[in-house]
């Protein structure tokens, strides 16, 4: 009684804490968590990219159904109305838009964005060449509009300008606006103000638009559809949120009424679930200190602590002599204890493998467990009421005992079903593993495919391959792709690059407007070559006083900067290529356009980055390099996974000082982990990195019942009925809460919650079958317990 | 081709006879088959002395395709499919819609709806209004919606019976272009 209110009041004041921690955290949902911490600068770059840059910010629309004039209407009126809405950045529907200021500065700054601008153009001959040209265009209906130029830009530079901006494949339109190839579905492309990362941004620009729709198509036959990065970030959230709540509802239900049918007493469940939401409280507190924020997918998991830590509550119940019973403590505490660290190390593995989300988990999970068992050992015996006592299920014990007898002498059916996994493995092998990051993506098929035909469709560049050029100036990156897009024009006339994407379209750097500005002769100069290089031609050079006062003005222009494009078109497009990285470094972003329908040519695109001499310039492939961090990480799990099942080992090793006794209870976690493994191999499950982790769970969890079993096997248990009993109720919690993970259409969860629900079914199963156990408990009850040295 | 023009313009200045009329003449050309023709374009551009000339291949299908193929001086190719004017250039291809494009749609309607003898869609469009005979006639066509006079004044296109010879457009700040037709062996 005297150790009694420390103990209370320090689990209080813990409880209290906690508490005011969490009401301080954040919770986020963005799956960019379950992106790996990127280790290397070029791979911080790209999870930056997807995390926050120009990809992430990227809204598709699809309106389908009705007729092409209804979608073109409905695709003009939501471009419109979306316009006026500050959420988005920028809404293009191929419909053309007013321009104007664009126009004003192409036409203005001309002669330094012109990349035709050179010396010899200016020369005699250049003139004439170009003067030529612009006069064979005048013959052509493409002409019309330029009529009115000649005079000022004889040399054609606005429609070079024009040109080199123009995106290069135009979308298929119907009735005026971007539709698919087959027409039936009208087109958008918006771009969020937020970053993609910023899910609650994403899911109010998301709402704005689908709202919008709404009121603009009530009353047609037309369906919508959105896609992008940010909505689906947006979906992932509200999935998970929903799948959290749905979740933690079931299995508390089951767990709830499993727990009633047995202890028919209302205040046994309270108390029974009490270490479980300690181990909640504290696990999420610790969460949200360790990272800053709490992931939604952390809290998913969740549920599954409360069917593995109900066990320890279960234990004490069920275990009990009476209340207050100072043997309990003696006789199962270091066998629970050993089953708290063994689940430790197994959930370690979920710490170190360097995904932020899952590290999460595991911090949640050991955090949890922790604080569940020491509750239940320090706090919950000394709140149970004078003569608590659960209901007796010896009764049920005694039942187990049999059926455990009966199915120990099928022990063959375990080494068997192991043998067996071992072939279906073998015979798997090729197709075990799941290499593909997107099988951790949540998102479904249906969303999925409608991104990509609405993606090709454009035609624009395909995101995927691009190239980075780092400066310690906005200056220097620019020159530096400056260089890189030399030698990438080789490759383009050549007809192995369609074309690219470069900032320093836009924004030329500095130096290259220096060099065109000096391109420039002086007006008298000018007059005197014009006269030359016109002589015949119908156009005469005195009609081109314009073009002389144009290019004198540019001569002396105020260079062209970043501020200079602020509030246009030109400004957004930039604002994805060229951006700050968080270290100040300033970097530009060159996007690589295949042929239609062909792939970029890799080795020559190599070649051109090589020759161009820019040291910092990296060929970044996105999905290669997602793979590629994605293989990385699953070779750290299987490491990790490697260690956390050594220290398992070990610590029974320390714990029991037997190798044949760590025999005993290995041997039926790894035929459990192996008949599982080959269970999802037979269902055509790949296995992922979370599968990988969620064997060592069930290694972890199926150890706490191997260690009962090898407890029985080594000391004769006065009530063994009862502990089997135990047993098979904690067991129960825990499949039913992993099975209710199950349930979830999150991949993480549903990963981890079939494999660890039926990993800890059969696990119990072997771990009976194999320790010939039924013997051991069926002879033990009129005998005093008379422990062994486990563990201390 | 010079005597075809004499001839319009001879026609011009007579009044048309009492059975043939704009819908008789339009009827006329909408029954016409599929047709290829040669054309010359010369444009009269203020800016310039001389005209600058082109040269190419003009076809027709039934009932709103046309194809102008240029050859000279610079190969180039103009498809008009219903609603979608496509230009292909330097290896370059660009569409636009002429519903968004009213400058352009004029132009290019008034050519192709009297090839067709739309009456009816020209008529939404232009003022029409017909001079000489079946041998040779001249109708003009002025645009209706007076922001389009801005660009252009007027279209003429002269013929002789369901044929198309010349097709004359006056842009309103005085440059014009003239397009003679004449027919290939198909």
């Amino acid at each position: 009684m005297a150790a009694r209110a420390p103990a209370i009041v320090l689990w209080l004041l813990l409880l209290a804490l906690c508490g005011v921690q969490i009401a301080n955290s954040r919770f986020v949902a963005d799956l960019s968590s379950f992106l790996p911490a990127a280790p290397t600068e070029q791979q911080r770059l790209l999870v930056d990219q997807l995390r926050d840059g120009a990809i992430s910010r990227v809204m598709l629309v699809g309106i389908s159904g009705g007729d092409a004039g209804a979608r073109a209407d409905t695709s003009r009126a939501l471009a419109a109305r979306l316009r006026q809405d500050p959420r988005f950045a920028s809404v293009a529907n191929g419909a053309p838009g007013d321009f104007g200021r664009e126009r004003d500065i192409v036409l203005a700054q001309r002669y330094v964005l012109s990349p035709n601008v050179t010396p010899q153009r200016f020369e005699v001959e250049g003139l004439r060449a170009a003067i030529a040209e612009t006069l064979d265009l005048l013959a052509s209906p493409a002409g019309l509009v330029l009529k009115s130029l000649v005079a000022r830009d004889p040399t054609g530079e606005t429609l070079a300008v024009a040109e080199a901006l123009r995106r290069a494949e135009n979308p298929n339109a119907v009735e005026g606006v971007w539709a698919t190839p087959d027409g039936s579905e009208a087109v958008l492309v918006m771009r969020t103000r937020a970053a993609g990362s910023d899910t609650e941004a994403q899911a109010a620009a998301w709402a704005a638009l689908e709202a919008t729709y709404r009121e603009l198509a009530a009353g047609k036959a037309l369906t919508l559809v959105v896609t992008g990065p940010g909505v689906f970030s947006a979906k992932a959230r509200a999935m998970i949120e929903h799948d959290v709540q749905r979740l933690a509802l079931v299995s508390l239900a089951i767990v709830v009424t499993v727990l009633l049918l047995v202890y028919r007493s209302a205040l046994a469940i309270a108390l029974g679930l009490l270490p479980v939401l300690s181990g909640g409280i504290v696990g999420i507190a610790a969460v949200s200190l360790g990272f800053g924020v709490v992931h939604g997918i952390t809290l998913g998991f969740g549920t599954t602590l409360i069917g593995e830590a109900v066990d320890y509550s279960i234990y004490l119940f069920v275990q009990s002599e009476h209340a207050g019973d100072e043997n309990w403590v003696k006789r199962f505490w270091p066998t629970i204890r050993l089953g708290v660290l063994t689940s430790i190390a197994g959930f370690s593995a979920l710490v170190f493998s360097g995904l932020p989300g899952l590290a999460q988990l595991g911090v949640y999970s050991i955090t949890g467990l922790v604080v569940a068992a020491a509750v239940t050992r320090f706090v919950l015996p000394q709140l149970l009421p004078a003569g608590f006592r659960v209901r007796d299920v010896s009764g049920l014990g005694r039942v187990l005992v049999r059926v455990a007898a009966t199915a120990a002498r099928a022990r063959w059916i375990v080494p068997a079903l192991a043998a067996a996994a071992i072939v279906v493995l073998a015979t798997h092998r090729a197709t075990l593993w799941e290499p593909q990051i997107s099988a951790l993506n949540p998102i479904v098929d249906s969303d999925r495919q409608a991104d990509v035909r609405l993606r090709a469709s454009l035609g624009a560049s395909d995101a995927r391959h691009m190239i980075a050029v780092h400066g310690a100036t906005v200056e220097e990156s620019l020159a530096a792709a400056e260089k890189v897009t030399a030698t990438l024009d080789g490759l383009v006339g050549a007809g192995r690059l369609a074309g690219y994407e470069s900032p320093s379209r836009y924004l030329p750097s500095q130096a290259t407007q220096q060099a065109r500005r000096e391109s420039l002769p002086g007006a008298a100069v000018l007059r005197e070559r014009l006269r030359q290089a016109l002589a015949g031609s119908p156009l005469r050079a005195e009609r081109l006083e314009p073009f002389i006062t144009d290019v004198e003005a540019a001569r002396s222009s105020p260079p062209l900067t970043r501020e200079s494009l602020a509030g246009t078109a030109f400004e957004q497009a930039i604002e994805g290529m060229l951006f700050r990285d968080p270290q100040g470094r300033w970097t530009a972003m060159i996007g690589l356009r295949p042929d239609a329908g062909s792939r970029i040519d890799l080795p020559a695109v190599a070649g051109a980055i090589a020759a161009a001499g820019v040291g910092s310039a990296v060929l970044i492939d996105l999905k290669a390099e997602i793979d590629n961090l994605y293989s990385g990480y699953f070779e750290r799990a299987l490491a990790m996974s490697a260690a956390g099942l050594g220290v398992i080992v070990l610590l029974l090793a320390g714990a029991l000082r037997s190798p044949a006794r760590v025999l005993r209870v290995m041997a039926p976690l790894v035929a459990g982990v192996l008949v599982v493994a080959a269970w999802h191999a037979l269902a055509g499950t790949r296995l992922s990195l979370l599968h990988l982790i969620a064997l060592l769970l069930v290694i972890a969890i199926g150890s706490n019942y191997a260690l009962f079993f090898d407890r029985a096997a080594t000391v004769q248990d006065h009530n063994a009925a009862r502990t089997l009993a135990s047993l098979a109720l904690a067991n129960f919690t825990t499949v039913a809460s992993f099975g209710a993970l199950s349930l979830s259409s999150i991949p993480v969860l549903h990963a981890i919650g079939s494999t660890v629900a039926v990993g800890a079914f059969i696990t119990l199963a072997f771990a009976a079958m194999l320790s010939g156990a039924g013997i051991q408990f069926a002879h033990g009850h009129n005998q005093n317990a008379h422990d062994p040295p486990d563990g201390r | 081709m010079k005597r075809l023009l004499l001839l319009a313009a001879f026609a011009a200045a007579q009044a048309p006879a009492a059975d043939w009329n704009i819908p008789t003449l339009f009827a006329e050309l909408a029954r016409a088959r599929p047709e290829r023709a040669a054309f010359v374009e010369k444009k009269y551009i203020s800016i310039l002395d001389r005209p600058v000339e082109s040269s190419g291949e003009l076809a027709f299908t039934p009932p709103d395709r046309m194809e102008k193929v240029t050859l000279k001086p610079k190969p180039e190719r103009v498809t008009v499919d219903r609603e979608t004017v496509t230009l292909e250039r330097n290896g370059k291809r660009q569409s636009l819609r002429l519903r968004e494009n009213p400058a352009v749609a004029v132009l290019v309607e008034s050519v192709r709806g009297t090839l067709a003898g739309d009456l009816a869609a020209l008529s939404r469009t232009y003022s029409i209004a017909l001079a000489g005979d079946r041998a040779a006639w001249r109708i003009t066509l002025r645009p209706l919606d007076p922001s389009l006079g801005t660009l252009v004044e007027r279209v003429e296109v002269a013929g002789a019976q369901a044929r198309v010879g010349i097709v004359e457009i006056f842009q309103a700040d005085g440059d014009r272009s003239v397009m003679a037709l004449s027919p290939l062996a198909r």
